[in-house]
């Protein structure tokens, strides 16, 4: 059981890296539709389509990504405050209440979306000759069943640390404010900042006067 | 239980209250109703700390429901749809490009030369330190849009480098947490266009308006510092002189020790090789860099006249082929080329003008090639060119001269001023402030007059910030190097190429997940939005504003302070994606214009960034501060910035034009 947990995390770390790499093909072919159109003047009716393919295939297929790694945004305002057997409670109730029965509600949705427009073979419609769209749709019930598969692992999460008293630790990753790498960065060391403490105490000291 | 749990709770408990008071009794419950429950529900919800995109998500769903009569069918429906919308959302899309940019740009390294050459450059004024610390983060935030990475690379740089002159620390944590968060409203944001897509505001309007709102602020907060400076000088202490010492290179050094001599002077005295210890080309390459603000002046002049003296038919198709042209090329080029930025590649005079007419040089360097044209006396003669080419072209009108002459009186006062040591911190600038600052405003530039879709700058900005890391890397090898390593070249783009791969990489996988989290919150937002409206709970809230009568100062004044207080427990994005969709529908009653709406707005939330309890900006700082420095100092330090926005948002509203002047001049 626990295995299979820990493989689930890994796969959608796995996926949603897999995805993020969309991200340069995004920059790239924005990037080259502008240059075709303005520079060379020889437009092309396919990059809207495939931009917002890639657009929308990059954020859904990261979403569990994202939760696996604690990236969604929350409130913060009491949940930072409690101890973290308290806010695994929360978490598991409000798991059950709203995250279990909507994404379950999206994946199901997304399954018939995705079939009827297998089904009739659909194509866009912003342009004349517009690519197939079918796949595309078909990214919402894969993301969200990723999603649901993800959000079982957080609800076992929960439990572990109800039981245990302490969140289980999450695997590595980057990290959008990585103080450590930020301090290699721009070359400062940890005593450096200790020695400032002093003249900070200094100022206080001065101020009291 | 310490008091943020008290604070947290008392709210809650207020909500609740509120919501209690003010719903009928069960039996008596309409939709309208169930849609103000909804909404006192969320409030609660999100402040349990559940990931608010599924909250609403599931929120949403369950309400959706209730309003269909139970039809699962529709429920799904609509889930689906909504989803699909955010997927196929040709307005969020430009969301991870513009964050994928800010991620490359962060990473390029920056920031300390950035600290460092702006803090020389600005040593003489009044609280030195803690306004360059402003202007780098002004222009860093614009540029990367990250608020955490920002605050805490200036924790980690400007922070010890005003402490240790002697700077008081609330003022030197105000200046870096309030400066932090101006990338939030200083276009290209990120918010803005995640208002945009709410609101259904163009975001090439919004950028247009939030420009001149975002530097006034920038500005305002200036101010504020350097009269603080003026008035307590023991708050913030002039620089000792050493410390304001530039470091001449050799060449500059031969000239004059203490680098006062007069730059231009200096080295066409040197390129004739009378002294001593300066080699001609040295001195070449120095009088090139110097003619640099000549050429660009020379450039923008020679555009504007181009473009104001065509012939009206051509105007319009050949700016915009001419200009998304420069957009290219500019981004191909190095950074450090400004030049390139305001030159039509079709270049200015050659084009229209016959080969022989020796005064047509209206932009003489790019023309000349390799030679240096003695900057100042061409100026005379370009005004002779314009009129003989204008005989073939509309006549160039009035306001161009006094143009040129401000121009050209401006560039003979930096000329005149320019000494060896100025030119050295110029050089300083060159190689980080410009670089940044021409790519924000191409982007920018981009965007608001047209010639790109905000997708299209993006794209284009995220490739310039990945350029911009590879040189920057590139140049660090280059120096760690030094000059006499063999094949010094390739093994410093070696270096930057394997440097460059990891950038990419991580950067890459960041931008997923901040996409992932806007977007996702985006997709359960709009279903939740959707069971607001069905359940008709908009319509109730719609009526009771109405039924108020107010005016619209009072609306106004009401709905920014609303979400001021809503700043204080909730975060921007939140606000926006829940709260907008409510307000937006009454303003048309209020004949406000949601453009305007959404400036004010954008100033607004500033101040939930910088507000306690959920003021990130603090504990990003904290993070890196040294242990005396206490979280309630950082939020002491930033209550004087927090007035500056109040002042800010009631100056944008007295003086509407501050925001919309540039829209409507271009758009209406």
């Amino acid at each position: 059981m626990q295995k299979l947990l820990l493989w689930i995390d890994r796969f959608s770390t796995w996926v949603g890296q897999a995805f993020s790499w969309l991200i340069i093909a995004l920059t790239l072919l924005v990037s080259f539709e502008v240059v075709s159109r303005r520079l060379f003047d020889s437009p092309n009716a396919f990059t809207f389509d495939a931009m917002i393919m890639l657009y929308g295939t990059l954020f859904m297929m990261a979403g569990a990504y994202t939760l696996s790694k604690n990236g969604h945004v929350r409130g913060d305002v009491l949940y930072g405050f409690f101890k973290p057997r308290v806010q695994a409670g929360l978490d598991l109730a409000l798991y059950l209440i709203f995250f279990i029965p909507g994404v379950i509600a999206l994946v199901w949705a997304g399954y018939h979306f995705a079939a009827e427009s297998w089904a009739i073979g659909e194509r866009s419609s912003i342009t004349a000759d517009g690519p197939p769209i079918y796949h595309f749709k078909t990214v919402i019930p894969i993301a969200g069943a990723l999603i649901l598969l993800q959000g079982l692992v957080e609800i076992v999460r929960c439990v572990v640390c109800l039981k245990q008293g302490a969140w289980p630790s999450r695997q590595q990753d980057v990290e959008e404010v990585d103080v450590g790498k930020l301090k290699e960065m721009v070359h400062v060391k940890d005593e450096d900042i200790q020695k400032l403490d002093a003249l900070v105490a200094a100022q206080e000291r001065g101020g009291a006067k | 239980m310490n008091k943020g749990v008290w604070f947290g709770l008392t709210l809650m408990a207020l909500v609740v209250a509120a919501t209690i008071l003010l719903l009928p009794p069960f039996a008596q419950m309409t939709g309208g109703h169930l849609g103000l429950l909804m909404l006192a529900l969320i409030v609660v919800a999100i402040m349990l700390g559940f990931p608010t995109a599924f909250t609403l998500m599931g929120m949403g769903m369950m309400f959706a429901w209730f309003a269909y009569d139970f039809d699962t069918t529709k429920t799904l429906d609509l889930m689906v749809q909504r989803t699909y919308g955010v997927m196929a959302n040709d307005v969020l899309i430009s969301i991870p490009l513009f964050v994928f940019m800010g991620y490359l740009v962060e990473r390029a390294n920056l920031i300390e030369k950035l600290f460092k050459s702006l803090h020389l450059a600005t040593a003489r004024v009044p609280g030195s330190l803690a306004v360059a610390t402003i202007i780098t983060c002004a222009i860093f935030a614009t540029a990367t849009g990250i608020v955490g990475a920002v605050v805490t690379l200036m924790g980690l740089l400007a922070l010890p480098a005003m402490l240790r002159a002697g700077y008081n620390v609330r003022l030197a944590t105000g200046a870096i947490t309030a400066g932090g968060c101006l990338g939030i409203l200083i276009p290209p944001s990120v918010m803005l266009i995640v208002y945009g897509a709410t609101a259904g505001v163009s975001v090439v309007q919004l950028y247009a308006g939030a420009f001149f709102p975002g530097i006034m602020l920038a500005f305002l907060y200036l101010g504020y510092v350097i009269v603080l400076a003026k008035l307590k000088p023991a708050h913030a202490p002039s620089l000792p002189a050493e410390e304001r010492q530039v470091p001449l290179p050799g060449a500059a050094q031969a000239l004059s020790p203490d680098g006062t001599r007069n730059a231009l002077s200096g080295f066409a005295a040197a390129l004739s090789g009378n002294i001593a210890g300066s080699s001609p080309r040295a001195a070449l390459a120095n009088l090139l860099v110097a003619s640099l603000p000549f050429m660009t002046v020379a450039a923008i002049l020679g555009a504007t006249w181009h473009l104001a003296t065509a012939p009206a038919a051509q105007y319009s198709t050949e700016g915009l082929v001419e200009m998304g042209g420069a957009m290219g090329t500019t981004d191909s080029r190095p950074p450090p080329d400004v030049g390139g930025l305001q030159e039509p590649p079709s270049d200015a005079g050659g084009l229209q003008e016959p080969p022989t007419n020796p005064g047509g040089t209206v932009v003489p360097p790019t023309n000349t090639g390799g030679t240096v044209v003695p900057p100042r006396s061409s100026s005379t003669s370009a005004g002779e060119g314009a009129t003989a080419a204008a005989q073939q072209r509309t006549p160039t009108p009035g306001w161009f001269w006094w143009i040129m002459a401000g121009c050209g009186a401006a560039l003979a006062l930096f000329y005149a001023l320019l000494d060896l040591t100025r030119l050295q911190i110029f050089k300083l600038l060159l190689g980080s402030f410009f670089p940044l600052a021409v790519l924000i405003l191409a982007v920018l530039g981009a965007i608001i007059f047209g010639w790109a879709t905000p997708t299209e700058a993006a794209a284009i900005g995220a490739l310039g910030g990945f350029l911009l890391a590879l040189a920057y890397r590139f140049h660090a090898k280059w120096q760690a190097l030094g000059a006499g390593s063999a094949n010094r070249f390739g093994a410093a783009a070696a270096g930057a190429g394997r440097e460059v791969g990891p950038i990419l990489k991580e950067s890459s996988f960041l931008t997923a997940k901040t996409s992932a989290m806007v977007c996702w919150l985006f997709v359960g937002s709009s279903i939740f939005s959707a069971a607001f409206a069905l359940l008709g709970g908009q319509d109730l809230i719609e009526k009771w504003v109405l039924s108020l009568d107010l005016s619209p100062l009072q609306f106004m004044v009401l709905s920014q302070v609303i979400i001021f207080l809503l700043g204080w427990p909730l975060e921007w994005t939140e606000i926006i994606v829940i709260f907008m969709p409510i307000f937006i529908p009454l303003l048309p009653h209020f004949q406000i214009d949601p453009l305007f709406f959404g400036l004010l707005v954008a100033l607004n939330l500033q101040t939930a960034f910088l507000s306690p309890p959920v003021a990130m900006a603090a504990f990003y700082l904290k993070g890196v501060s040294p242990p005396h420095v206490t979280l309630n100092q950082i939020f002491l330090g930033m209550l004087p910035f927090m007035l500056i926005q109040v002042i800010a948002v009631v100056l944008l509203y007295t003086f509407p034009a501050i925001g919309m002047w540039l829209p409507q001049t271009l758009y209406r």
